[in-house]
C-alpha cells in the first residue's frame, strides 16, 4: 500500500510551497476588499464551526445564534512562482475568534492590521494578538472617504505601537496601494525574522 | 438514518442544517485519521476520480475532482462550501487510501529562509 502511494506520487511534479499573510482588523474595515484587490482569483470563503475549543474564551452572549455556529474567512491567492504560492487570509477581528487566528497565523510570514481612524479601537485586539504572539505586522490605515485624516505619528501614538512597527496609509480598493502595504509587510517581517535568527 | 422523532428538539431549528450535515458526512468524526492539513496545505489527487469505491462518499469524490489540479485545503473548503474540520476528516480518509498526495507548509521555525521572503517580494513587485 505504502509503495503504491509513493510510486504514484513520484510520477508527479513536486507540489508548490505555500506561504500566507494574515489581513486582520475590525468588522467592515476593508479586509475582504484588500484580499479581493490583490487576489488573482475571486476570493473564496472558508468556514469553521465554533466547537468546544472555544469554550471558556468565547463570550458569545448578545450575538445572534447563527453567528455562534460558524466563523467565516475570505481568502485569496497570488501565484508567486510555479513552486511558490501566497495566500492572503482576511480574519475576523473579534477576540472570540482567537482559535481561528491561532490556526491562520501559525507559520504566517506576517500580518497586516487594517485600521479605520473612525473606529481605531476595533483594531486593538489584532495589534495585541500579533504583539503577544510575536508575529511581525504592519498597520495600514484604510483611507475611507470622509474620514478625518490623522498623521501617522498620531495613529502610532494612539495605538501605543513599538517604534519599529511600520504604519502607513492605504486604499484597500487600489492594487498599487495594497501591493505597497504587502511589500512593506514582507520587508518588515524579513528584517524581524533575520534579527531573531542572528 | 435518524428520523426527526429521534433527534433532540433543539437540533430542529433553522440553524440545525449547516451544523448537523457536516458531522453526518464525516460519520461523527472530528479528527482526520491521517495528516494535519493546515489551511494552506497543498493537495493533489494521485489518480483519476475513482468510480463507486467502497467507503467513499460523494464529498470524497468531489474532493478528488477538485484535486485533479493542485489545490489548498482552504480552496477545497471554499469550493465545496464545507467547514474546514469536515474537509480535514474527508482528506484524511483519502490520504490514508493513497488517493491524494499532500505538501504541508513549512513549519514556523523554518520561515527564516531568506529566499522565501525574497521570492515573495519579487512576486509582489511584479503584480
Amino acid at each position: 500500500m505504502d509503495s503504491v502511494r509513493s510510486d504514484r506520487a513520484a510520477g508527479r511534479p513536486k507540489l508548490p510551497t505555500a506561504v500566507k499573510i494574515v489581513i486582520a482588523g475590525g468588522f467592515g474595515v476593508g479586509k475582504t476588499t484588500m484580499v479581493g484587490t490583490v487576489s488573482e482569483t475571486t476570493p473564496l470563503r472558508t468556514e469553521e464551526i465554533l466547537t468546544d475549543r472555544g469554550v471558556g474564551v468565547d463570550d458569545t452572549s448578545g450575538v445572534e445564534a447563527k453567528d455562534t455556529t460558524t466563523v467565516a474567512m475570505d481568502f485569496g491567492r497570488i501565484t508567486i512562482r510555479k513552486d511558490l504560492v501566497l495566500y492572503l487570509f482576511g480574519t475576523p477581528g473579534q477576540e472570540r475568534f482567537w482559535f481561528m487566528w491561532d490556526e491562520v497565523s501559525r507559520g504566517a510570514l506576517g500580518a497586516v492590521v487594517l485600521a479605520d481612524t473612525r473606529r481605531l479601537a476595533d483594531c486593538f485586539p489584532s495589534v495585541d494578538y500579533f504583539e503577544r504572539r510575536k508575529v511581525p505586522f504592519v498597520v495600514a490605515v484604510n483611507c475611507f472617504d470622509g474620514a478625518k485624516r490623522y498623521s501617522l505619528d498620531e495613529i502610532k501614538m494612539a495605538l501605543n505601537l513599538h517604534g519599529d512597527v511600520p504604519v502607513m496609509l492605504c486604499d484597500a480598493r487600489d492594487l498599487k496601494s495594497c501591493k505597497q502595504v504587502l511589500i512593506e509587510m514582507v520587508q518588515h517581517a524579513m528584517s524581524q525574522r533575520m534579527l531573531v535568527k542572528s | 438514518m435518524t428520523t426527526p422523532e429521534d433527534t433532540p428538539e433543539r437540533l430542529l431549528d433553522d440553524h440545525a442544517g449547516p451544523l448537523v450535515r457536516p458531522y453526518v458526512m464525516t460519520r461523527g468524526r472530528i479528527q482526520p485519521v491521517r495528516g494535519k492539513f493546515d489551511l494552506i496545505t497543498q493537495v493533489i489527487a494521485t489518480g483519476p476520480v475513482p468510480t463507486a469505491e467502497v467507503g467513499l462518499g460523494p464529498e470524497h469524490l468531489a474532493i478528488m475532482r477538485l484535486c485533479q489540479d493542485v489545490m489548498s485545503v482552504a480552496e477545497i473548503t471554499g469550493h465545496l462550501n464545507l467547514p474546514v474540520s469536515t474537509v480535514r476528516v474527508l482528506l484524511g480518509d483519502l490520504l490514508e487510501r493513497g488517493y491524494v498526495a499532500i505538501q504541508e507548509p513549512e513549519p514556523e521555525a523554518d520561515i527564516t529562509d531568506i529566499r522565501i521572503y525574497e521570492a515573495v517580494l519579487n512576486g509582489l513587485r511584479a503584480l
